[in-house]
This record gives C-alpha cells, structure tokens and sequence, in this order.
C-alpha cells in the first residue's frame, strides 16, 4: 500500500491502463452480461403486449402451487391432498408433482421478500422462466467453453439466448417445469462433462447435485439418465477408458440416484424401472471393467488374462441378464412405460395410447418447425459434427452424442425440440467459433506476413511459408472477407427471424386472444378469464364442473372450483368417462353426471369468433378415448363416410350428443357473419345442422360476450309430485 | 297482500298515538312545526329524502335544538343526515350547513331514534325557521318479487309512514314519492292520496299530534342496478418523491332481486332493453383530475373493459366487470391509480404535514357497507391522526412495502353505510423529516457498492491455497489445455513425478510426523 502511495500519478495511471488479457476478461465479460440481458429481454414480448400473467394450461397448476407453498409452507405442500381435482377421487399432490419449479420460485420470492422487495407471487412465477434462460446462456457458455473454446462459448451463450426453440417454452408467463429443466438439464450436462475432463470428485458431486435438480424438475431427468451412460458406454466402447471417467460416473450415478429418491414422484424408480435399468447396467459394466484393469494389472500372462476375461465378461453377462430377467418376471422391475415406448417407436402412441396422441405437442415434428425454430442452426449443426469429429475429445463426444440422441428425439415430438435445443446451439456455436476463427486467423496472419516482409525484407520462415499459400490461393483474402460477411449476414437474419418468432408465435398467452379488428384495431376476446372469474364468483364454492381435461387446471386455478378432471391425465377411465358423457345423448349423459356430482359443464365453443381449437374441433379426440374404454362409444356413429361434419350432412348420433347440444345451444338463431344464414358457424365455415336444440336436464348458466366459453347448470331432478 | 299490511298500518298508528298520550313531558312541546313538505326520491337505489321543516317556537324559552325522530328499523339504514338553513331575504339566500348529531333520549317512545339540529341562531319565542333537510337510506328497496328471470323487470316495496315522525306538533304535511316509472303495481291509500304519473302524493294532511305514524307500502318497477359494494378497501400510499398511490379493492355485489334460472346471452345480446334491464353493466368512478398509470385488475388480472376520460376538472374511469352483473352476483376487483402528491398534501401551520383527500368511494350511485381506508405513511413518520368529519373506527398498523427496515405507519379508518353524497374530505396529520427520504437510494446504493467491492476484491485475492509446486502444475495444465485431456494428465504425471523438489519433501515430512 505504502508503496503505491508513494508511486508518482503517471505511475498509477499506467497501472490502471488494461493488459490485453484484462481486456479481452473486460469484453468477456461484458458480452456475457449483455446476453444475459438480451435472453430476458427478448422473452417479455407478451407481458409488454398483455400483462404479466401465466400462460396456457399447466403454468396454471404450477401457479396454483406455488401459491399454495408460499401461503401453507413445505410440509403442507409436501402432504397436500387436492379434493378440488379429479372428483371424486382427488390427488395426492405432493407425490404426483416434480417440486423443483415451485420450490425454486418459492424460494426467490422469500429471497426477495427477505431483502424487502414486496413482489407478488405471481412476478416471481411469470419471470422465472426467463430468469433461468438468462443463467441457461451463462452456462451454455462454461459448456462451450469447457467444450472447445471461449469465443465457442460465447457464440452458444449468444445463439441460445434468442433461439426460438427454447423461447417458446420459456417465455415470460410460461411458468412450467421446462423453464427450469433446460437449465438443470445443460448444467447437469456442465458439470458431468467437467467431471469427466478434470477426474474431480468435486465436479462430480456437483454433476450429482445438478441432476437431483433437473430430477426434481422435470420428467426429462430420464434423457440423463439414460443419455449419460450411453456416452460411458460409448467411451468404454472406443477405448477411452479412464480414472476420471470412473470417478465422474460412479459418483454422479450413486449420489445421483440416492438424491433423487428423496423425490417422491420419482421414489425408488432408479432401481425399479426399466427406463433407468440402463443407467445401473453401465454402472456395474464400469466395476468390472475397473475389475479387469486390475487383473491385468496384477496378471503379467497376456495369455491368461484372456482367458480370465472371457469367463468374468460370460459371467457378467449372464449374471446381469438372469437379474434383469427375473426382476422383469417378478414385477420389481416394471417394464418401460407407454410414454418411454412412444418416443422410442412414434407409431406406438397412435394405435395404443389415444391420450398421449390427442395432445398437440405430442405430434412428430414437421419440417418447417424445425426450420421454425433453428433456422440457420439447422445448417450449422452438421457443420458443427463436422468440427467436433475433426477434433475428438471426450467432450466433443459428448455433445456430438447428445446432439444426435436429442435430434432423434426432436423428431419424434414437437416438444421435444426444446431438448435438442441446447446441443444444436452449442454444436453450431462450435462450428461460427472455428469458422470465423479460422478466417481471421488467416486474414490477420497474412496482413502480419505483407507487413513483416516488407520491414524486415526476410522475414520468418512462418512468413514466408504464409506468403507462399497466399500465392497458391490468390483470391483467399477476399474469400475471407466475403465468407466473413457472409457469416454475419446469417447470423443477422437469425437474429432477426428469432425476434420475430418470438414476437409473433411464442408470445401469446392463450387465455387471452388478440385479433384485429376490421378497422385494423386490435380486439381482445377475454373470453376464459370471463368464464372463469364467473364460475369463481357466482357458482356454490363446492361446486363440480365438468369440462373436457383441457381446461381442468385453468377452472381450479382461476375459477376456483372442483372439477372432474384435469390436465395431469394420470386416470384414463375417468377422462374417458367424461369423454363417454360428452358423446352421449343428453339422457344417458345426465345418468354419468349425476353419478359423477356434476353441478356445471363446461365447453369452450369457438363457432362465433372462429376460434378453431374449441371443442368441437377436439371432439373426435373425447369419442375416441371415451370409445377406447367403453366400447359403447363407437368413433363410426359420428362420422359421415370417414368424415367429421357438423352441418345438415352430418350423422344424427353427432347432431344429438350432449357436446353438440352444448355448443350450439340456441345457435342457431344467432346472426355471425353478414351475408350468411343464421346459425353459420365460423371456425367450420357451414351452416349447422340442428338448430332446434332443446335441453331437458341441462340449463344454460353462463355464456361469455363472445360464446367462447358456455355453462351449463345441470338441473336438480324434477319432483315426483 | 294489501289488507294484512294496512292493518299492521292502523295498529301501528294506534299504538304510537297511544304512547303520545302516555309521554307528556319535556320542553320539546315549546316547538311546533307549521308547515312540512317531504320529498322521496325512489328511482335509484339510493332513497332520498328531502325534508322542508317550518319550526315555530311557541314556548317561553329561547331553543337552539330541533330534533329529528326516525323508527328503529329505519335508523340501520340512514346513511347520512344534513340539514340546511337559508339566509339572508329573498334574492341574496344562501345555504348554511347545520350541525347534525345522533342523539339517545331517555324516554323514546317505542325505541324511536333521534338527530338532533343545532341552530346557529337560538329561536327564541315567537320566531320561526325554514330547515332543509335531506337523508338518505340504503338498502331501502326490498325487491318483490326476490327473485326474477332474465326477461322479467325487477319491482321493489317501499315501506314508509305516510305521516312524517316527528316529536313535534304538525300542522300541515305533505308527502311526495317519486319512482322511476309510471309502473306502480299498488300504493297505499291513506286519504287524501293521489298518483299522477310518476308521482304520488300524500296529503296534505292537518294537525297531527306527534309520533303520528301510518305506515305506507308501495310496490312499484324499479330497473336501475342496485350496485353495492359489501366491502371497500382504499389504500393510499404518500411516496415523498412525488406521489400518491391509491389502491381500491371492491366487493361488488348487485343488491337488486336475485336472478333465476337460464342466463342466455342470445336475448341479453339481441334485445338489450327487454333482456336483463336492471342488469349491471358499467359503473362510472369518478377520479380526482391528473390522475395517472391506472389500472383495473382482479385476482386473475386485468380487466381490458375500461376507458379514462380526463380534462382538467376531474377524470372519469367508466369501467365494466367482466360479466354483466345480475341480481345476487359477484364481481371483486381492485381499482388503482397515482396522483401528484403537491395536489393532496400540504404542510400545517405547526409544521406538520397533512393528507387531504376524499373519504368516501369514487363509484357514482353506489352504496358502500363496509369502508376502509388506510393511509400508508412514509418510513419515519411520527404522530399520525387522522381527522374524519364523522364518527368512525380507528387504530393503527404496520406495512411493509419495498425496502422497507421499521415498516411504514398504516392509519386504518374503517366506517359502515356510505352513500357518495358523503364524499368529503378527510385529514391525516404527521411529522415527517425530509431526511428519511434518502434512507432507500443510500441503502441501494450501499449495496451496490458493497457488491462491486466484493467483486473487486474476489479478484485480486487469491483465495487458492498456496502450493508452489501445484501451482507451477496448474499454470502448465492451462497451457496444455489445447492438448487432448488425457495427454494432458499424463504430462501432469510427468511433471510430478520429474520434479526432483517435490517429493523428497515430501518424504521428509511424512518421516518427521511418523518419527515424532
């Protein structure tokens, strides 16, 4: 100290002026900094073009959550019996949800609360997700760091910060497990792939930690689990066995799987599911391979090292099917789930499992989405495998693993396009880093090799050899100049196609919708909250309402009322039975109702507005659930010629069901479209067929200012006398 | 339904003229009223009253006090009681307010209530006054039938006396009733009565003793909405940096007959005036001018029905709840704004500062059961009170709000019965040291700064333990790092195992603590 008091003010200054390694920290930094800020940012469209509200159908659940861990505190959240949902039967909360989301924004919210920052809970639960896409770049850029390089690191850090593929499910407002789960899923990845190059116990355990994390979650804690001991595998196959290899994995898999079980969702699922079989497999191939090092170790007979290797390998390989199989025969091992099955096999959902089909997200990806959500990424991402097999590594392997597992998986179902997400930014951030740098190392190289030649005259042998590929390539300098802009170009339009998906696709909340009006103006049908706030305000407080799943988690969080059934689809027989008094004539659906308690039934009608996933459009999905359990429903009955139609055409059992009924409930005498009959329905475009509706059983209650939402009172039994 | 109700009427009259004869005392007897006229305003659900007393003084003595007697069943629903006095001759007439009080007589007569006027000027014998009296009741109109269909128009009782209560002498009254409509199913007679259009009047009516009571029932249409708020809680927060938040939260409810059966929105869309026509489809808040950032939310957010309307006088937030409000439903919201604070505090002459702002509810025509205000003082303010020109409940509490360290004084002033006519003005006094102001910037920036110290210092302290040989190792690793790991780790091996330093030393050590 004394010494730089005495320092003369020249001194100090120059002790201030940066070195070049402080200033490339200094723009290190600060880009991360303004990615970090650009990945918020970006993500706030929908609460500056409509509020700071929850998004869409399950962000409603984990709302209503998290609302109920802030107010009632662990313990009660952790033993919470829902009476509100799946009447009669109710659901046991606590251990049929993933906690992590909730948990963790319950905690921000004390976090803030304790440093006095008196924000609703409801701030907390919408920016959350953008708040985890900020940290998901940061770590993008360790990943791509650890990976290949910095300036790959900050390109992942910036291309994953705006790509659509993760905004669309990380959106402000879009309060869901995978807001939280891409994060704990790349930093689970991180930190096993760190553990891996460094051998360090200490990576390892944090590689356990951030896995118990992702478990806790999100479901998709089975990609990692089944992802990573392929890649051991994988390495064990290639030869690249080693200590570190050894360490990182037995320490994740053993703390991994005994934190994970403290889960209750999850439970002993690690050593009872053949989803996570894979995972101990591996695990126990590891001893023995350690095993065998150390026999051949000891062992100096090549000759009987072979023999004792091909009998432990035979014993280790029956040993382990004979467990496997009679785990499988004695039930402990459960086989793998229609969920698992669906991703392995795309066709399997379809014929099997209508419920997983019916959900839009669930679809195989078409060719545009992905073009829709990795636009320039998609053509990087060869380029990038390219770059990561030229220079293997065991971390080049990994991502080269995990990117073609998750765009398998990305083919399979819409969602999981999320899941690739990350490695198709990191891969292609791989392959901008080394191209541009690969550029300019030879636009400055050459510049330094005119320059030098021209001073010294000599020049370096380095120089000299430069000069002599310059002259076997005239036009490179200009070649990389254009290749230069030429990258830059794309990356610009990929920054300006990601900001307009976001602002255009992936930033509407779905309980309000927008449409222009026909001056240009911008109408808002409020038509959910309407219904909802009604049902909330003016219904008994135990009352049940009946409506499709869809919209089982929206009616208990915002209106606050029981209902049949909901969007967590663990009880088919009871969807089904919805479905069943959905598609039955009013008569036979008041014996289901009643059975069920039913007070209010609820459809969402999009026939005045032309809003086209209402329920009738959905329909054919409840027949065939219904008719996948009770085989009275038959799909048949409702279609005219292996057609669905709602007009004159259409099949009487269609024109009578209790959903037709429903939504066309006095339609008909309803003017929609100048120039068109009464009754035009406007998301189908036709005229409907039964326009004389009557209901026996059935009152109307409520119907909102756009007919988007309709009650009905189910009417207590006639009296006798 | 007509004959049990006249002859409850008749025996009511009966039993107050009997308690007439039974109470002879007091020196109320000096008054007498020469000439009453009322007025009964029914066509919203607000009734109002306007009262023209004549009061003559014909005793010895000199009075100041007139009073006021209501039945006790009435009493719960007065929201609010004024009296007015003019002055001056002729063209120059000015209004004067009156002091109003509830007050307890010790021999009422059937337990009848009692307001008392206090003149400004004592009446002395022989001398008469002109007061103008106006009340209001709530909750007055009872609807009947209690429960209607869509289609059907809503029709309320209206039960009054059509002789006014008084503990003075009458000499002449008369009694008029407005309603809304020319729709009056039936009235009753008390002769002589007549109806004329939209009007009915009773009366007039000679010398009548006092506590003279016949009570009366109308039964008549009434579409207005009877909006109610069950409960209101206004919160306004002084921010000393130039605002005012205020914040309402409403429990709405339509007070009128409860609505039955089907809610079709084919006729409530299609046929506006027959459909639904005392349904509640807007409300108008009247906000103070140069209002700003408002907003207008519920539990599950905001409410896109609403248009502000501003002008320098006042502004006007016509909004709309998310459904129309029929009889017996529900609607809460909260209802937020700010305002500039040089508009609403000022400073007193003892160098405290007060809040002046309206007591009451913005919501035009509407009643409010329950109001709380509660006024969030500023982070250090001291001896708060409040001055409300009625009586009303008072404590104090705490609130935490951003950054908060000892919490903010809450002044809550809680009252029953509002009407808006009670919109006046109310104070809230305090000591505040403009130096508390500073406290949340230097706070914040306190942090800030602690934070890049800590940064700073992060990173010129090296927290590593210190091991040259180690660290000679680590600078190579991270040289080596564009090597393919594992060859990376063996050159690690190699650089240990070569360091001739490293492990003799080692050796050496191991020796000593295994010799000691």
């Amino acid at each position: 100290m004394a010494a730089v008091a005495n320092m003369p003010v020249s001194d100090l200054l120059k002790s201030f002026k940066l070195k070049t390694k402080q200033q490339e920290l200094l723009i290190r930094v600060s880009i991360l900094c303004l990615v970090y800020i650009l990945a918020f940012i970006t993500r706030l469209f929908s609460v500056l073009r409509y509020e700071s509200m929850i998004h869409e159908f399950d962000p409603y659940f984990n709302y209503r959550t998290t609302l109920y861990l802030t107010q009632n505190g662990f313990y009660d959240f952790w033993n919470w019996f829902d009476y509100e949902s799946w009447y009669p039967l109710g659901r046991i909360v606590g251990g049929t949800l993933y906690p992590g989301l909730m948990v963790t924004a319950a905690l921000i919210y004390r976090i803030l609360h304790f440093l006095r920052f008196a924000v609703h809970i409801r701030e907390v639960c919408v920016l959350t997700a953008p708040f985890f896409a900020s940290n998901t770049t940061l770590v993008a850029y360790f990943f791509g760091k650890e990976i290949w390089d910095t300036g790959a690191g900050l390109v992942a850090a910036i291309l994953i910060a705006v790509c659509p593929g993760y905004i669309s499910r990380s959106v402000a407002g879009s309060y869901d497990n995978e807001g939280v789960a891409i994060f704990a899923l790349l930093f689970t990845f991180y930190l096993f792939v760190k553990a891996v190059n460094t051998g360090s116990l200490a990576w390892s355990l944090a590689s356990a930690f951030g896995y118990f994390y992702m478990v806790s979650a999100w479901g998709g804690y089975v990609f990692i689990i089944n992802l990573i001991p392929l890649y051991v595998l994988v390495l064990l196959i290639t030869g690249r066995y080693s200590m570190r290899l050894y360490v990182a994995y037995n320490c994740m898999y053993v703390l991994g799987m005994l934190l994970a079980m403290q889960i209750r969702f999850v439970g002993f699922q690690h050593v009872q599911s053949g989803e996570h079989m894979a995972a101990m497999g591996v695990f126990f191939l590891m001893q023995v391979f350690y095993f065998l090092d150390w026999v051949k170790h000891m062992l100096s007979d090549t000759k009987l090292f072979q023999a004792f290797l091909r009998i432990t390998v035979t014993c280790a390989v029956t040993v382990g099917t004979i467990a496997l199989g009679l785990g499988m025969l004695s039930g402990y091992i459960s086989p793998w789930t229609g969920r698992f099955y669906s991703l392995l096999d795309p066709t399997y959902a379809k014929d099997h499992i209508p419920i997983i089909a019916s959900v839009s997200e669930h679809q195989p990806t078409a060719w545009s989405s992905f073009m829709f959500d990795f636009h320039i990424l998609l053509f990087l991402f060869p380029a990038g495998l390219y770059f990561c097999f030229k220079r293997l590594s065991d971390a080049t392997i990994f991502i080269v693993m995990y990117g073609l597992t998750s765009m398998y998986f990305a083919g399979v179902m819409v969602r999981l396009i999320l899941v690739a997400t990350p490695a198709v930014c990191l891969i292609s951030a791989i392959a901008v880093s080394a191209t541009v740098k690969n550029l300019t190392v030879l636009l400055r190289s050459k510049n330094k090799g005119v320059q030098t030649g021209s001073t010294k005259g000599s020049g370096s042998s380095k120089a000299s050899s430069k000069a002599l590929l310059d002259q076997s390539q005239p036009f490179q300098k200009n070649g990389a100049i254009a290749l230069l802009f030429g990258a830059f170009y794309l990356l610009s339009k990929y920054a300006t196609h990601c900001t307009w998906v976001t602002s255009e696709a992936y930033s509407s909340p779905s309980i309000v919708l927008a449409a222009r009006g026909a001056h240009g103006s911008r109408v808002i049908f409020d038509d959910y909250r309407e219904a909802y706030f009604w049902l909330r305000q003016n219904t008994p407080p135990d009352a049940k309402v009946m409506s499709w799943w869809d919209y089982g988690y929206q009616i208990t969080a915002m209106g606050n009322r029981t209902v049949i059934v909901d969007n967590n689809t663990w009880n088919n027989t009871h969807i089904a039975t919805v479905g069943r008094a959905m598609s039955s004539y009013e008569d036979e659906a008041i014996e289901i109702m009643r059975s069920l308690d039913v007070d209010y039934v609820l459809v969402v009608f999009g026939g005045v507005t032309g809003y086209s996933s209402d329920d009738i459009n959905k329909f054919l999905w409840m027949v065939r659930i219904g008719g996948g359990v009770f085989p009275v429903i038959k799909e048949p009955d409702y279609l005219v010629n292996g057609e669905y139609r709602v007009d004159k055409g259409a099949a009487p059992k269609m024109l009578n069901c209790l959903m037709y009924k429903l939504c066309y409930y006095r339609f008909g005498e309803m003017l929609t479209e100048y120039g068109k009959p009464p009754g035009y329905d406007r998301a189908r475009g036709v005229e409907i067929g039964n326009k004389d509706i009557k209901l026996e059983h059935l009152e109307e209650a409520f119907t909102t200012s756009n007919w988007i939402v309709r009650i009905y009172k189910v009417k207590p039994p006639n009296n006798r006398w | 339904m007509e004959v049990p109700i006249r002859a409850t009427g008749i025996l009511g009259f009966t039993f107050f003229s009997l308690l007439f004869f039974i109470c002879t005392s007091s020196p109320l007897h000096n008054l007498f009223i020469s000439n009453a006229e009322r007025r009964i305003d029914a066509t919203s659900h607000i009734v109002k009253v306007y009262l023209t007393l004549k009061v003559e003084n014909a005793g010895s003595t000199p009075t100041s006090e007139v009073l006021l007697a209501f039945p006790p069943t009435r009493v719960d629903h007065l929201a609010t009681v004024e009296a007015l006095v003019t002055k001056g001759k002729r063209k120059k007439t000015t209004l004067v307010r009156l002091d109003v009080k509830p007050t307890e007589l010790p021999d009422a007569p059937n337990g009848a209530k009692y307001f008392t006027i206090y003149l400004a000027n004592p009446l002395n014998s022989g001398e008469s006054t002109t007061l103008e009296v106006l009340y209001l009741f709530t909750h007055s109109l009872e609807p009947f039938p209690a429960e209607i269909g869509q289609s059907e128009s809503q029709l309320v009782h209206y039960r009054d006396s059509a002789l006014i209560l008084s503990p003075y002498h009458i000499k002449q009254q008369t009694t008029f009733i407005k309603t809304p409509s020319s729709k009056v199913e039936s009235f009753t007679r008390v002769e002589p009565t007549n109806r004329a259009g939209t009007e009915i009047k009773y009366g007039p009516y000679e010398d009548r003793p006092p506590y003279s009571f016949s009570p009366i029932l109308i039964h008549f249409e009434n579409n207005s909405p009877f909006p109610v708020v069950e409960e209101l809680v206004r919160e306004v927060e002084i921010s000393h940096w130039g605002n005012l938040q205020v914040t309402e939260q409403y429990t709405l409810v339509h007070g009128g007959a409860r609505h039955k059966g089907v809610f079709s929105r084919v006729d409530f869309q299609s046929r506006p005036t027959l459909s639904g026509a005392s349904s509640l489809r807007h409300l108008l808040a009247r906000l103070p001018p140069r209002v700003h950032s408002v907003y207008y939310r519920d539990e599950i957010g905001n409410i896109s029905s609403s248009h502000l309307r501003t002008d320098s006088r006042k502004s006007e937030l016509e909004i709309e709840p998310r459904y129309p409000l029929f009889g017996g439903w529900k609607a809460t919201f909260v209802i937020g704004y700010g305002l500039p604070l040089q508009d609403f505090l000022f400073e007193s002459s003892d160098d405290r500062r007060y809040l002046n702002f309206t007591f009451g509810c913005p919501l035009l025509e509407t009643v409010v059961d329950k109001l709380t205000v509660k006024v969030v003082l500023p982070e250090g303010s001291k001896d708060p009170s409040a001055v409300v020109p009625f009586p009303v409940d008072q404590h104090l509490e705490t609130k935490y709000s951003y950054l908060d360290v000892v919490g903010r004084t809450v002044v809550v002033v809680e009252k029953k019965n509002l009407v808006p006519v009670q919109n006046s003005h109310f104070q809230v006094y305090y000591t505040f040291k403009p130096i508390f102001m500073l406290a949340e910037p230097l706070m914040l920036a306190s942090a800030f700064f602690l934070f890049f110290v800590a940064c700073v210092a992060y990173l010129h302290i090296d927290l590593s333990i210190p091991m040259l040989s180690v660290r000679g190792v680590n600078i190579r690793y991270g040289c080596a790092k564009i090597k393919p790991i594992s060859k990376c780790v063996s050159d690690m091996k190699e650089t240990k195992l070569s360091d001739p330093a490293d492990p003799p030393a080692m050796n050496d050590s191991s020796n000593r603590s295994l010799g000691g």
